[in-house]
Order: C-alpha cells, then structure tokens, then sequence
C-alpha cells in the first residue's frame, strides 16, 4: 500500500501552493492529485499552471493524476476540463460523468474520484470498460460495502482496478450551485473578491450549542473532523487498498504524512492522530454519533 | 411543455391529475426510491389503479428508481425495473449505472429518464447517460442558471426537464452526504434525508423548542416562530461569531416568471417537487402551473406571471418563501 496526496481542496496563494507542492516531492507519497476540484474561480494557478506543475512533479519522479471540478456548470469549466484531458500525458481524475465522457471518447484513462457515484460492482464495471484505472469510494462507503462491491466483480471475472481509500483530512460532503462562504460574508457570489482565500483550512461551522459540524468551503461543505484511518491498516490491507489518500491541510499534512508511512512499515497499528470515520464501520460519518440502526 | 407533478400516494395521483398533470411520478414503498418516507408511495396494486386512473385520461405514470443500491442489494433494484415493467408505467426515473443498464438491456421499450440524482449538469455528461443507456429524457440538477439551462437545451441529445417548484435543495443532487454524516442513513443508499427516527424535538421553559438530528442540534425556535422540517441544510448555525441559515433559509423555489424563457429554450417539461406534500398543496400547485402553461400555450406574447397566481404558490411554500434560486445569477 502507498500514500496518496488528494487534490488541495482550498484556496491558497499562488507561491504557498507552489512551494507546498515543493515541499511535497520529498514526502513518502506515490501519488500526487493536481488541480482545482471545487471552484472555477479560483485561479491563483489556472489551468496551464497546473500542467506545468504536473510536469515538473512528474518529472521528479512522481506519479501525477489531473483533478476536475466536481459540479461543472458553465462552458469554460468544460473548456478547461477539455485541455486537461487533451495533454495526454496524466490520468484525469473523473470527478462527475463529464469527466467520464471526455476520457471515454478521447481514450484516457481516468480515476473515479469520491465525488463520482459508484455504489456497486456493475458500475464500477462499466466504468472500467469506458477507462477507470483506479476507483476512490464515495465517503459514505465502509470497508463492508466495498469488500461485498470487490469480491461482486471478482464474481463476474472483472480484473479489479486499484483502489484508493480516503485516509486522513477531512471529508467532502456535499457541492452546491450557492457559495456558502460568499453567503456568510454577505457578499454575492459574482462579487466573491476570492475571500476562500482567507479560509485556508475552510470556514468553520459550528451548532448553536458550539459544538464543531461542518466546514464551509466555497461551494463545497465538509465534515469539520479530520478523520484517520491509520489504526484501520490490517483491514485496508485484507481488502487490497493499494493507495491511501491525504487530504492536504493548511498545517500538519507533513506529519500526516510521516504518521501514515510510519504506520505502513509499523508490526503493530498505530494510535490515531485524527478522529474515527464512522462511515468506515457503516455508522454515521460523524464520530460518536448513534449507529443508524439503534434509533 | 409537459407538467409533471408529484404523488406520494394514490389520492395525491387522482388530485394531480384531476388538477391538470401530464405526468405524475411515484415511488414503490421501499428505499428503491429517494422519497422512502413512512406512509407515502405505493405498492403494486395502488400503482396498476393509478396507472388505470391516469391512462383513462391520457395522463402519463413514472416510476422513480432513483436511488443508488450497493452491489449486495442490486438484485432488489433490477427486480423492482422488471415490475415497473410489467405494471406498465411510461418511464422509469433513474440515475445509477447498474439500474439503468439492466433497464437498457433486459426492458428496452421501458422508457428510460435520467433522475435529478444523477447529477448531469453538461452536454458530454447528458451523451454518456445517452450513449450508455439511451435515455429518452434528462432532468436536470436544481444548480443551473436559466442562461445555462438555454444553453444546455441547444447541446443535450436528448429532451430536458426542470424543477419548477416545489423545496429548494440547494446541493448537488445525488451528491450531498450531509444527512448520512449525522445519522448514517442517505438519500443515496436509503432514499431518505433527515430520517424522522433521529429528529427529536425538546420544549423549554417559555415556550422555545429545538430540534436535534442524531442529537445534533440544528435549530431553535421562538415560541411562535414557525419551524421547517429539520434538515441539516435549513439550520441555524455559528459561522464567525453570527448565528444564521448559513447553508439556507426555509425556502422553496419557484421559476413561475420564467416560463416563457424554459419554454422558448425547448425545455420539455417542468416539475413539481413534493411528493412528501398533502393532496391541498398538490391540487393547488397542479392548477396553477396547468393555467399558466395553457395561457402561454394559448397567447406567449401576452403572457405575464398573475399575481393570484403567485399568491397561490407563495402560500404553499415553505415558510411562504419562494425564491428563483440557482436559476438567477445573484443568488448566494
């Protein structure tokens, strides 16, 4: 099993993304996940600057997917999903069917990021006909389900691709046409003036009671926990994971890091540095909320 | 344009379509479709005189199957295609691959329309669903401004419907886990949101009730104040030191003043959300959008939004808001 960087899910500057991504080069990571997944807006790096990264990642050794947007909207969102798909040299990393069809009709091949709805076997054996090489599950799905979806295409002798499970940061949850982070600053969401960029671990959320839920980031919202999949290890490596995913965070992706690899090479599991995804053990994602069958 | 209107249960089908629908669209009762609630949608026997009731007057029945089944629990789904087949509806409503193929493959003269669910918001993303499993017809996600809807009718394959009215969700459809992550049941996997089982709501002292999901607190409410159906969406929260609808506000959305755009644009039929709604609701929404198509049908160019027609809308809104939503630009 090897370590994954997911795409950067905020909003940083230019020369802070750069310099992380640097940085990166020297973390024990397979895998680099590159480019903008929640917002078309945000451009400290278009999509060109994005390529030219890849390249000089890949270059130094790295193997590097090209991320797209998770709700696609408007034509110059797909004018720039197009020019990644068409450089050819990266897989995509499909994050909803139009990503999908891009690299079906073009011959690229592609990863099912979390954001695509694949729920069982007959999809996903589609979607390895259409060019999917690797296949990350959707957050909701546990290490039951996707044993049962695995040993299901295995039963109809479909060569399973890798999989990539989400392993630390935190969770996406849902994406929506309305900017929340323009909403909670009263701003329109044409006139964002970029402000996700004063969020870069997104905007905090929390009840009325004070208790931390969510994280607003942009359009997208997320769980607030960071979640840990570390002391998971002796089942991840049952069901055959071949990648784990780090979501990068503002502060303490490189110890993240550094605890997952230690993790990989440790005898015994190790003791978590995040919180426990429910949603790995078929609970609520949220941790320490009641199972949905003791209501 | 074709009016396609909601029926939790036979007596809402026979109002809608007494009220003026084209279509009405249904659920089996079970977590086959994304309306799962207890006590709405129907079994074999109220769908075959449902089906009767709507056939007999050239009304249209389709069955939604939009939820998205693990591989464990397919067998259930492609087993509920085949009764949908055999009770003779018009069209499934569908967005998971597994369901859809099976449907493709197994009943192809069983028209087939890609679900809200299924989250297509572009022309390539409408040609795989075409392509893959010859949909006959798509509706599209409640995130696209009326330009992009215009825009969209020019370079989709196939013929489009869109939401016209009805509660607004405002994520992604068939993309949002926020009810699953507080209480582990989704309207993917279970075809619910906020399940009632974990809506628990306190009364204090003056008067003032909160509500919790899975003992997450959502909201709290003054002792007149008048409360929604708590999900997690529609809550109140603090987000940098103010309390508010951070997501969003008690809100339903409501496109009547575009229909002359949706209709130039060859938009092929408009929805109504609300199958959870009572017969009232459904019964007034029905005949509102049924005159104000028939008028447009009748005069285009003299066409306005009546205010008694709005008046009407707005009060079976949800908290009496109704708004344009993602379909104007400003919205946020």
């Amino acid at each position: 099993m090897q370590l994954s960087l997911g795409p950067l899910q905020y909003f940083w500057p230019r020369e802070r993304t750069l310099a992380f991504y640097r940085e990166a080069i020297a973390w024990p990571v397979h895998t680099l996940y590159l480019g903008e997944t929640v917002c078309s807006k945000r451009r400290e790096l278009r999509t060109r600057d994005w390529i030219a990264l890849a390249e000089e990642l890949a270059d130094a050794g790295k193997q590097v997917v090209l991320s797209s947007l998770a709700l696609i909207e408007a034509e110059s969102e797909l004018s720039a999903l197009t020019r990644l798909v068409d450089h050819g040299r990266f897989w995509i990393e499909a994050n909803d069917l139009s990503a999908v069809q891009l690299c079906r009709e073009r011959g690229v091949p592609f990863v099912a990021g979390p954001s695509l709805n694949v729920y069982n076997h007959e999809a996903l054996a589609m979607l390895i006909q259409d060019g999917l090489r690797r296949w990350v599950p959707g957050v909701e799905q546990g290490h039951v389900l996707i044993d049962e979806l695995l040993c299901a295409l295995d039963a109809k002798g479909v060569a399973r691709p890798e999989i990539e499970v989400i392993g630390w940061g935190r969770l996406p949850l849902s994406y929506s046409a309305r900017c929340f982070t323009a909403r909670a600053l009263d701003i329109g969401k044409d006139d964002c003036g970029f402000r996700c960029i004063d969020y870069p671990d997104g905007l905090p959320l929390s009840t009325r009671e004070g208790r931390p839920f969510l994280r607003i980031n942009g359009i997208q919202v997320q769980g607030d926990e960071i979640v840990d999949l570390a002391p998971e290890l002796p089942r991840l490596r049952e069901l055959g994971v071949d990648l784990l995913r780090v979501y990068p965070q503002e502060v303490g992706t490189d110890v993240a890091i550094a605890h997952l690899d230690r993790a990989l090479t440790a005898e015994t599991p190790v003791a978590p540095l995040g919180q426990r995804n429910g949603y790995w053990h078929g609970e609520p994602g949220m941790s320490g909320q009641a199972r949905p069958d003791a209501a | 344009m074709q009016l396609v209107c909601p029926a939790g249960n036979l007596p809402a089908l026979r109002t809608a379509i007494d009220a003026g629908a084209d279509a009405v669209y249904l659920g089996f009762r079970d977590q086959t479709n994304a309306r799962a609630f207890p006590g709405l949608n129907f079994d074999d026997n109220e769908i075959r005189q449902g089906i009767a009731y709507a056939h007999a007057r050239g009304r249209q029945v389709y069955l939604a199957l939009n939820t998205y089944p693990d591989s464990a629990r397919l067998a259930h789904w492609h087993r509920a295609v085949d009764q949908a087949a055999e009770l003779g509806v018009d069209a499934i409503i569908a967005a998971e691959m597994g369901v859809l193929d099976y449907a493709c493959r197994t009943h192809p003269k069983l028209a087939r329309h890609l679900s809200v669910q299924g989250s297509a918001t572009t022309a390539p993303a409408l040609r795989y669903a075409f392509e893959r499993f010859g949909i006959a017809r798509a509706v599209l996600p409640r995130v696209l401004s009326v330009q992009q809807v215009e825009r969209l009718c020019q370079n989709a394959p196939i013929p489009l419907e869109v939401f016209a009215f009805g509660s607004l969700c405002i994520m992604v459809e068939g993309r949002c886990q926020l009810s699953s992550y507080v209480t582990g049941a989704s309207p993917n996997r279970h075809g619910v949101c906020s399940p009632a089982r974990f809506v628990r709501w306190d009364e204090h002292d003056g008067g003032e009730r909160s509500v919790r999901l899975n003992d997450v607190l959502i909201d709290r409410f003054q002792p007149e104040e008048p409360a929604a159906y708590p999900t997690v969406c529609k809550g109140r929260y603090g987000v940098g030191g103010e309390i508010f609808h951070a997501l969003e506000e008690p809100t339903s959305l409501n496109t009547l003043e575009l229909l002359p755009r949706l209709a130039q644009a060859g938009v092929a039929a408009l929805k109504i959300e609300g199958r959870q709604r009572g017969a009232a609701y459904v019964d007034a929404v029905t005949r509102t959008w049924r005159a104000a198509i028939d008028r447009h049908r009748v005069a285009p160019e003299a066409w306005t939004a009546q205010p008694a027609w709005q008046n009407t809308l707005s009060a079976h809104a949800e908290g009496h808001q109704t708004t344009l939503g993602p379909y104007h630009r400003a919205w946020h």
